[in-house]
């Protein structure tokens, strides 16, 4: 059995360079040209509609949470608020970030910096990471952002929940980023260049939570908190229902997007909220395509996926045991079938990588 | 520097681009919506990936894997992640074809 070090500078990172696994190419569906090029087009039109309602949805949830506070008539008012600031914040932070959110630039950048503030993520440091994501997706000891390492560590998941893992990481580093400076680890991914902006932000960042937090003891009240900073936990539980399905319980070191994510079928509000982020093959074989477009990609290149989940709760119900038997046996993974008419796997893209032949 | 017939003026739809090789080198061949013609390196800066399938936006090409994007006309890097500009080459046309001065 293969033991995994999830390490940005331990022995399986160097090992994915030195075998070709890092910067590799990976497998793209065909689709034509002119088809392509318009399902890249960028608009301001679906992005300004959803960021009104969803702006719009956190000042009313808010407003009733405060107005009602500490009645428990607040609760619904905050759990509705919680998960659209600890949850859609993670799609807006995502899409935003690629910059195909909105057609025009400062929508993208501006809404970049709300959702990684409510997020918890520091801007400078996460657009870095991300790009490596898509460079080297679930290439252990390359891809800064595995949800789900081997063998999955289960208190972690089921705490992630509720936000507790996020949070605990997110404000040493954020401490020292602000007085220290850029971690070591970060250093393998963020630019020089950019290594002052990161210092800028998580100041800037510790400035506002020690605001909200003087406020709160000034109001001698949580009330500050459940605004600001809490709902990146109680909210937290839906994005970290979808984003464990992107990857989890699939295979890792492979170079076919194919074979270590999945595009799952869900419900209008999870997608608003997901921001279609469960169309994540679709994603990742083209990054260039903005969310709005995911779906019409899907009906484009189905033909050459394996089968989507019909929904979520199919979704877990395949992820989850195979996790289980991840816990046991580190190397196990579930294999994709590929419908009929797709092109087969490129198994001399990634078979020496793999080292292993699919658990089923 | 030679000039390089690379191809037709109506081998590129207005806005897009299209990818050349060359003499072992890749280049990217750009017909801008105002009608002119541009040709920079083939590959992103930022990593190794072919511009060519990426999306032309005015005088700005997105790059496929990551979204960084440079000005095609200058070679200025204008988005994270990529920060090191793309290397550019002088264009002229003749009749209905398109020549690049390459190095």
């Amino acid at each position: 059995m293969t033991k995994r070090d999830y390490s940005l500078l331990g022995p399986d990172g160097q090992r994915a360079v030195d075998i070709g696994l890092a910067a590799a190419e990976w497998y793209h569906t065909d689709v034509p040209r002119k088809v392509m090029k318009e399902l890249m087009q960028r608009s301001d039109q679906p992005a300004i509609r959803d960021t009104v309602i969803l702006y719009g949805c956190m000042v009313a949830f808010a407003a009733m949470g405060i107005a009602l506070w500490p009645s428990l008539w607040s609760i619904p008012f905050w759990l509705a608020y919680g998960v659209l600031y600890g949850s859609a914040s993670d799609s807006r932070w995502h899409e935003a970030g690629h910059g195909t959110a909105f057609k025009t630039p400062w929508m993208n950048n501006a809404v970049y910096e709300i959702a990684s503030f409510m997020i918890m993520r520091n801007s400078a440091t996460w657009r870095w990471s991300h790009a490596r994501h898509h460079t080297d997706t679930y290439i252990v000891g390359r891809d800064p952002e595995i949800a789900i390492m081997r063998p999955p560590a289960f208190a972690r998941l089921l705490l992630a929940f509720v936000g507790v893992p996020d949070v605990i990481a997110f404000f040493p580093r954020l401490v020292y980023n602000a007085f220290i400076g850029v971690h070591p680890t970060e250093k393998t991914y963020v630019p020089h260049s950019e290594w002052s902006k990161v210092v800028r932000v998580a100041r800037i960042t510790l400035a506002i939570y020690a605001a909200t937090l003087a406020l709160a003891v000034w109001m001698q009240s949580i009330l500050p908190l459940m605004v600001i900073g809490l709902p990146r936990m109680y909210g937290a539980w839906h994005h970290i229902m979808t984003g464990l399905l992107q990857h989890g319980g699939l295979a890792d070191n492979v170079i076919d997007h194919r074979l270590n994510s999945r595009t799952v079928y869900m419900n209008p509000i999870s997608r608003f909220i997901y921001w279609n982020m469960n169309y994540h093959v679709e994603h990742h074989m083209f990054p260039m395509v903005p969310y709005h477009a995911l779906p019409a990609l899907h009906e484009a290149i189905k033909h050459d996926l394996p089968r989507p989940n019909a929904s979520i709760g199919e979704a877990f119900a395949e992820m989850w045991p195979a996790l289980r038997r991840q816990f046991a046996y580190e190397d196990y993974f579930l294999h994709r079938d590929l419908p009929e008419t797709a092109k087969p796997y490129r198994m001399d893209f990634h078979e020496g990588a793999l080292g292993q032949t699919a658990a089923e | 520097m030679p000039w390089i017939d690379a191809c037709a003026t109506s081998d590129i739809d207005a806005e897009d681009l299209i990818r050349f090789d060359h003499a072992g080198a890749t280049y990217a061949i750009y017909h801008s919506p105002d009608g002119k013609f541009y040709a920079t390196a083939g590959k992103c800066t930022h990593e190794d990936v072919h511009l060519a399938d990426g999306l032309v936006m005015d005088h700005l090409i997105e790059c496929p894997k990551h979204n960084g994007q440079f000005d095609y006309r200058t070679g200025e890097a204008k988005r994270a992640p990529v920060c090191i500009n793309l290397k550019t080459f002088k264009t002229k046309v003749e009749g209905t074809r398109v020549y690049i001065e390459v190095a």
